[in-house]
């Protein structure tokens, strides 16, 4: 079972519904027991930065998200997800994050259209989210404020629009995406599947 | 780089599809979701469902076509037409469609703008605008109601307004090409993406693969939405996009 955290933030039915697509059971929810019987959580989020925060903090999913990250549970940031993972940002610069990661969210500089809304390529790495993806594959972007490139490690691919940012970021299993994976066509569902199965095969190795 | 977008606008009432029923390979061709699952595969970038249900009791209908959309259709969607409050809003959103667009409604309340902004975020928040050439006042209009209604407000001080409020993109027809194939309205549209710095998609007057590169390329649109072209079957949008990067234009293929 994959579990989106259920935190008031933006809208989770296109993400149940790719993970339905796709064969694997989810449950939105925000109790922590029920997340505890969930093999993979998934933190969505569509809306501002500071209010993410609140709520995350509100409903104790801080320090949780955390124990389950230190257990090694797989774990994927959907765009505003992604920004969670990092200690400040420049929408909220009093608000601080889950502090995964130590850079600052940025807004786009002037001069381009902001929101960054539509479909651009992304370059990844070699990682078995990616597997069956094609190197510069379109993924579908909504959004403000970009996550600066991190260190050659976490950051899995990379993304260009005006600035160079990162696309997805990666710390042992947590995974972050800045593009949309239920609304990037074949693309997306393929990166979805290889979510799931890596999940799947997680839990068959444990037990 | 961002690809410019193409996108197949379909007309819905009480939930049925009403133009261009020319899709012979169609279960069901007056079905917006069977529609929606051709287009995508020919490439879409994503779709706009524009309810002209006259009924405020069908409206429902077009909540349903949203469900059932999101969940077979993996790429973006847009629900207009008769949005007028927070609640509607909410309602789209939570069936699966990722923006929803308003047009008289944000004209008669602005603040609504600015309060679907606040609580769904401005990347949801589409505002349509219908515009004419005014020869009197020597600018463009907005009108409302359909197109049946002139309000004496310039389409390039609006486009600035919904901005400023908060909208994440504006979905511009020309009413001077709409239905007339002749080309996109280069003029308002590069004025309109010069007044404005978040996305345009330019709408009204399709006709040839030209068209496209145009109103993407001098008109400075972020995205193209066409109805006719792609339902009579003219052109698929797969050929358009093949044309578009033959002419150096950026797109998903």
């Amino acid at each position: 079972m994959i579990g989106i955290i259920d935190y008031g933030m933006g809208n989770v039915t296109s993400v149940r519904n790719a993970f339905a697509y796709l064969g694997f059971a989810t449950i939105l929810t925000d109790k922590l027991a029920v997340l505890d019987s969930c093999s993979a959580l998934v933190l969505p989020g569509v809306g501002a930065f500071g209010s993410a925060v609140e709520e995350l903090q509100r409903k104790g999913l801080f320090g949780y998200l955390q124990g389950r990250r230190e257990k090694g549970s797989f774990i994927l940031g959907i765009c505003l997800g992604l920004q969670l993972f990092f200690e400040r940002s420049e929408e909220d610069p009093g608000s601080r994050g889950l502090a995964y990661f130590a850079e600052t969210i940025r807004r786009f500089p002037s001069g381009r259209k902001v929101p960054h809304m539509g479909w651009n390529r992304v370059n990844a790495g070699a990682d078995p989210l990616f597997q069956g993806i094609g190197q510069g594959s379109y993924f579908y972007f909504a959004h403000s404020y970009y996550a600066p490139l991190a260190d050659a490690e976490s950051q899995l691919a990379r993304c260009c629009y005006g600035v160079d940012f990162a696309a997805v970021v990666k710390q042992g299993n947590t995974y972050g995406l800045q593009f949309h994976p239920e609304k990037s066509g074949e693309a997306g569902l393929q990166l979805l599947l290889n979510f799931g199965r890596m999940v799947e095969s997680a839990d068959h190795t444990r037990y | 780089m961002l690809a410019k977008r193409i996108i197949p606008c379909l007309d819905v009432k009480e939930g049925r599809v009403v133009k261009g029923v020319q899709f012979v390979d169609l279960k069901d061709a007056g079905d917006p979701v069977e529609f929606a699952g051709f287009y995508n595969k020919e490439g879409a970038d994503e779709l706009v469902f524009l309810d002209i249900t006259a009924s405020y009791e069908q409206r429902e209908t077009m909540i349903e076509v949203a469900r059932r959309t999101a969940k077979e259709v993996f790429i973006p969607f847009t629900v207009g037409g008769g949005i007028g409050a927070i609640e509607q809003i909410r309602n789209i959103l939570h069936a699966g469609a990722d923006k929803i667009s308003l047009n008289t409604a944000a004209v008669e309340n602005p603040e609504l703008i600015r309060e679907g902004a606040r609580i769904f975020g401005s990347q949801c928040i589409v505002v349509a605008i219908d515009a004419r050439w005014n020869e009197q006042i020597q600018d463009w209009e907005v009108y409302t109601h359909g197109g049946r209604k002139g309000t004496g407000i310039s389409a390039l001080a609006w486009a600035a307004r919904v901005e400023s409020l908060g909208a994440g993109e504006i979905l511009l027809t020309s009413m001077d090409a709409d239905g007339g194939q002749a080309g996109y309205d280069i003029p308002l549209t590069r004025a309109v993406c010069e007044k404005v710095s978040i996305p345009v998609i330019a709408s009204g007057g399709a006709g040839k693969m030209e068209d496209f590169a145009r109103v993407l390329t001098e008109g400075k649109a972020d995205a193209a939405l066409a109805a006719s072209v792609f339902h009579y079957r003219h052109f698929s949008i797969r050929e358009v996009k093949e044309f578009l990067r033959e002419q150096g234009v950026e797109v998903r293929l």
